[in-house]
């Protein structure tokens, strides 16, 4: 192993599993983790879930094993500034860093309304100070206007009609969730707010949210008044790559990598949510803002920066889960649109699997309640599976299923 | 090489099902079931996928 000093930037799930992957691999040089947030990494999908609903949120490890047991220098509470690709240096703080490897794990940052800055009671989700003040106003039983109706947003929802509380969502686009699992999905997975009570308000825009120092009602473009003391802003998340400006690394929205998470400048490696990278098994870039994807990154990106030349390519089937009103979505693979067929349940149901289609091949599948199914088309999709395959597993499935239900005494 | 589950992390979300198929198995009540113990030379890299892809942290691989 060539490489002496590793350097990770961005201290979230992708940056420690980057540090935990290159001890495991046998690294035993210096490691440094430098994260913006002055706190220990945590995780992230609770903070819409759980913690909302009350849970406390422990970080994923505590110091003494980030620095005993995996003896990494942590620079948190430090924005790194500046990456150097020709000196091998990156700037955090007052300090430079030098490295032999890094990896760039900055995540994304949540995108925020124009024009509500300083205005108390408007918040994103993304970070667990984010997670802590939306949770305060829960608690004092604030009336909850929620701008997107994408995951966050509607987990958001979820929380506040969990306690009862009145709470509207405003959507833009007609209909929700388009780009994640396309149109009539989209469509199947909204209903689930109006069966909860959650108010839905899709084609209409944020004109302005108004109050005095503190937020008091948010302005539609169609003229409506939505009395609000609580606005969550759920339109999305920008990839942290500001900080890369002039560093040459290829941007665009994201860092763009090859499909080992190498960006072009020598011993740098892109992971989790602020990467694009090359996916062979799909034949095609992605940025994905999923859990797992970000976990297995940030140990791929590590061993490949620490040995480029055993660098082993990232391969993924894409998967994410969403929690609303006690119901969970699933989805693994892509939104493809040649054609999205119901194979099981029927959207306004409690259960429901559909695959999606993309040539003859079975490219995607989302599942409302079906934790045991949809792990089995993941699998399906990773081998390359075609569509007949795809609907011929459903159908042996189903016969299975029917057969168990005739064999009951 | 065996594999060892923390059946209290465990949720049965399948992951390592669709990682490493002829190993794990959620069955229909949503419960992992464990193929086989010991991990085939085949398998080896499934499993490590498996085990760095479970949200829970509740596989590892003993000698
Ligand atoms: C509220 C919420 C709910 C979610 N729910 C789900 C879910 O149910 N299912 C799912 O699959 N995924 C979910 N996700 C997505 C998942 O959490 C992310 O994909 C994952 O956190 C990405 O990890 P990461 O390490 O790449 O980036 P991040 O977690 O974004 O971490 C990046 C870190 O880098 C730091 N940083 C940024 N810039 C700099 C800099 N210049 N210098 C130093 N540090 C910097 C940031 O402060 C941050 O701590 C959710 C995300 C959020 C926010
Ligand atoms: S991925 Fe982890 S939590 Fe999920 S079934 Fe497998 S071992 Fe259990």
């Amino acid at each position: 192993m060539s490489a002496r000093r590793f350097v990770v930037v961005g201290a979230s799930l992708a940056g420690l599993r980057a540090v935990e992957a290159a001890r495991k691999s046998g690294f035993d040089g210096p490691i440094t983790l430098i994260g913006a947030e002055p706190h220990l990494p945590y995780d992230r999908p609770p903070l819409s879930k759980a913690v909302l609903d009350g849970t406390d949120l422990p970080a994923f490890r505590g110091e003494e094993v980030l620095r005993d047991e995996l003896g990494a220098e942590l620079v948190l509470g430090t924005a790194a500034t500046a990456l150097d690709t020709a000196a091998r240096t990156v700037r955090a703080g007052k300090r430079e860093f030098g490295y032999d490897a890094l990896v760039i794990a900055t995540g994304a940052g949540a995108r925020t309304l124009p024009g509500t800055e300083g205005l108390r009671g408007v918040h994103t989700l993304r970070t667990r100070d984010d997670a802590q003040a939306v949770r305060r106003a829960l608690d004092a039983g604030a009336r909850t206007v929620v701008v997107g109706a994408g995951f966050i947003g509607s987990e958001v929802a979820s929380a506040a009609r969990k306690r009862g509380l009145d709470v509207t969502i405003v959507e833009a686009l007609p209909t929700p969730l388009v780009r994640a699992v396309g149109q009539t999905m989209g469509a199947a997975c909204a209903a689930l707010h109006a069966r909860a009570g959650t108010d839905l308000r899709c084609g209409v825009g944020v004109a302005a949210v108004e109050g005095e120092g503190t937020v008091e009602r948010v302005r539609l473009t169609d003229g409506t008044m939505l009395a609000a003391d609580l606005v969550v802003a759920g339109i999305g998340a920008v990839p942290a790559t500001g900080w890369l400006a002039g560093s040459g690394l290829p941007l665009d929205d994201g860092v763009v990598c090859d499909e080992t998470l190498f960006t072009g400048a020598p011993g740098v490696y892109a992971a989790g949510d602020v990467a694009r990278w090359h996916n062979p098994m799909f034949g095609r870039h992605m940025r994905l803002e999923h859990w797992t994807s970000a976990a297995e990154q940030g140990a791929v990106a590590a061993r490949n920066a620490l040995d480029p030349e055993a660098a082993k390519p990232y391969s993924t089937v894409p998967y994410f889960w969403s929690d609303w009103y006690g119901s969970r979505i699933q989805f693994v693979g892509v939104p493809a649109t040649d054609e999205v067929r119901v194979v099981d349940g029927q959207p306004g149901g409690d259960h429901f699997v559909a695959l999606y289609r993309e040539g003859d091949r079975l490219a995607g599948a989302l599942t409302l309640n079906g934790q045991t199914q949809i792990m089995k088309y993941r699998g399906l999709i990773m081998r390359g599976a075609t569509w007949t395959e795809g609907l011929e597993f459903t159908g042996r499935r189903r016969a299975a299923a029917m057969e168990r239900v005739r064999a009951r005494p | 090489m065996k594999i060892v589950v923390d059946w209290n992390r465990c949720t049965g979300l399948g992951i390592c099902e669709s990682l490493a198929p002829g190993v794990f198995e959620v069955d229909d009540a949503g419960d992992l079931v464990l193929l086989s113990e010991t991990v085939s030379d085949d398998d080896l890299e499934g499993v490590r996928q498996a085990i760095e892809g479970c949200p829970t942290e509740a596989l590892r691989l003993e000698p």
